[in-house]
């Protein structure tokens, strides 16, 4: 029983960094009807923004968040204008395939830059908290209540603002929106920036808890479009409840199964969503 | 109001619209009848912006507007609404209302942040003006559900209710009637009516209930074969043998099938 707790912490913790992954690549669906493959390095690009912060200001990673989220936002956005603006018009799965070479190219930047081995944001041990017969790290409890506040920002963002009202009516019905007067252009340059930032800042929650490695978001790519689907493509809401089954699914598997499968749960979890349920578990809402 | 002028678009060796022109007068509600495939929706894309014409012209208070997309003609005060409604299903009816007034302060970032007084002022009378809008309408008992879960006939309602929050003249109505109870069509025709005579909204209407037309529409104008085949107020319509024809469908193979 303990064990499973301690699994479900972890799980949440995984989650919500799933979940800010989950969030940014279902807004960009819903405005742009593509997957986007490049958002797991979008994810390492954050992280490794951060690095440079910590290392050259000599600041710790929570502050430098802001501006790895920042500078990922701004990232995306110039991306999207250089590259993916070009070519709107043409088959959704083109922008695929050009995401996915946005993938490598940032990736084989960031070896270029970072270079490919590990890094840590801080090293030295960090002594967990012991509370009963639960461990947390003090970390985790930062890690956690950063996603949820971010998560919260997002809602209040697509509830109550006009540009995130804006959003919503887009991914719902871009037709209608077009012919009411929504500003696209300043609506896709917006779910750019919004999702870049949250991947930076997944991106960053993930260095904090493992390593910084190039390829770091790009494995967790599969979790992450495991999450969005799982949520129903397109649905913020159903994006952050995606990423923490996923997360805490993949946790738990490891009473059953060895550490190394957690992928394939989620790929299985993916699956099993599009065979029975392609539209998602959350239905009705937003 | 808007004039169409030799108006001609053929998909492939169909010609779906040839050489139509006429006026919709200022403040005129002008009808737009004629058999199913007489050119009546593909008249509304071009109209509309949806699809260019192969040739003419179209005319919004004398400005050429012949090709324009929809979302530029929203900006020039003609908007349309479709034979099937459209809605942002997954948002409620209040906030499909809200979202259609064009260049709100809120959607800039930047100045909504360095300004948020006037947003919240300007946020508010959009509020009113929807809840207004659902009043004349008398949908206001349904403003927070989600309009994805509306009947068809409300939806109507919306689309109509949408092209209200507008500064909008000139509206294009695709079959309004078309799936609406009889209760519900009394309902649309009066808001139509009162729109028309209280705030001076010019329409152009296709619709397939003669009652409807006849209750709303002055002049009609009516197609076949892609062609504008008489105009005038309804009455004399009925009379006309040209129209009949048409719509019983005798004769006119032998005149139109063989194509101009």
């Amino acid at each position: 029983m303990v064990e499973v707790i301690q699994l479900l912490i972890n799980g949440i913790l995984l989650g919500s960094i799933l979940a800010l992954g989950a969030v940014g690549a279902t807004m960009i669906f819903g405005v742009l009807r593509f997957a986007h493959f490049a958002h797991g390095d979008f994810m390492a690009v954050g992280a490794y923004f951060a690095l440079s912060v910590v290392t050259v200001f000599n600041l710790p990673v929570l502050a430098a968040l802001p501006v790895a989220m920042a500078a990922t936002a701004g990232l995306a956005v110039a991306i999207d204008q250089l590259v993916y603006r070009r070519i709107r018009r043409v088959q959704p799965v083109i922008l695929l395939i050009s995401s996915f070479a946005t993938a490598l190219v940032l990736r084989s930047l960031i070896q270029m830059i970072w270079g490919s081995s590990n890094q840590v944001y801080q090293t030295g041990i960090q002594l967990p908290w012991r509370i009963g017969p639960f461990t947390l790290k003090p970390d985790h409890l930062l890690i956690f209540l950063a996603a949820t506040g971010l998560v919260i920002t997002v809602h209040l963002f697509l509830t109550r603002t006009r540009l995130g009202k804006a959003m919503r009516a887009m991914s719902d019905n871009m037709n209608l929106a077009l012919i009411t007067g929504i500003p696209a252009d300043r609506v896709i340059m917006a779910t750019w920036a919004i999702g870049g930032a949250l991947a930076a800042a997944a991106g960053v929650f993930l260095g904090m808890d493992t390593r910084l490695h190039p390829v770091m978001g790009w494995t967790l790519l599969l979790p992450i479009f495991a999450a969005t689907i799982l949520g129903g493509i397109g649905r913020p809401y159903g994006a952050i409840f995606g990423g923490l089954v996923i997360g805490c699914a993949m946790e738990l598997s490891t009473l059953i199964i060895p550490g190394s499968y957690k992928p394939a749960v989620a790929f299985a979890i993916m699956v099993a969503t599009l065979v029975f349920r392609p539209q998602g578990i959350i239905k009705g809402t937003v | 109001m808007i004039e169409i002028e030799r108006v001609s678009r053929a998909f492939g060796g169909l010609q779906a619209v040839r050489e139509v022109s006429f006026t919709v007068a200022t403040g005129s509600i002008t009808g737009l009848i004629g058999p199913n495939g007489a050119g009546k929706s593909t008249l509304f894309n071009i109209i509309a912006g949806s699809i260019p014409p192969d040739s003419g012209a179209i005319r919004l208070q004398g400005e050429d507007i012949t090709g324009l997309p929809t979302h530029r003609l929203f900006h020039k005060g003609l908007v349309r609404t479709f034979q099937i409604p459209h809605e942002f299903s997954r948002m409620t009816v209040r906030e499909n209302l809200m979202l259609v007034p064009a260049a709100q302060r809120g959607e800039n970032l930047l100045k909504s942040w360095l300004s948020w007084w006037k947003v919240v002022r300007e946020d508010r009378e959009i509020l009113r003006r929807a809840d207004d809008v659902l009043a004349f309408l008398e949908i206001d008992h349904v403003r927070d559900e989600l309009a994805g879960n509306l009947s068809g006939g409300q939806k109507k309602l919306l689309d109509l209710g949408r092209t209200m929050m507008t500064d909008a003249r000139a509206v294009l109505l695709d079959e309004p009637g078309a799936g609406v109870n009889r209760t519900l069509l009394g309902k649309l025709a009066e808001a139509i009516e009162r729109l028309n005579r209280e705030r001076g909204y010019t329409f152009c209407v296709i619709e397939h209930d003669m009652d409807l037309i006849a209750r709303l529409c002055d002049p009609v104008m009516v197609m076949a074969n892609g062609e504008l085949i008489a105009e005038g107020d309804m009455a004399s319509l009925r009379q006309n043998p040209q129209v009949r024809e048409a719509y019983l469908g005798t004769g006119s193979s032998g005149q139109t099938g063989t194509g101009t």
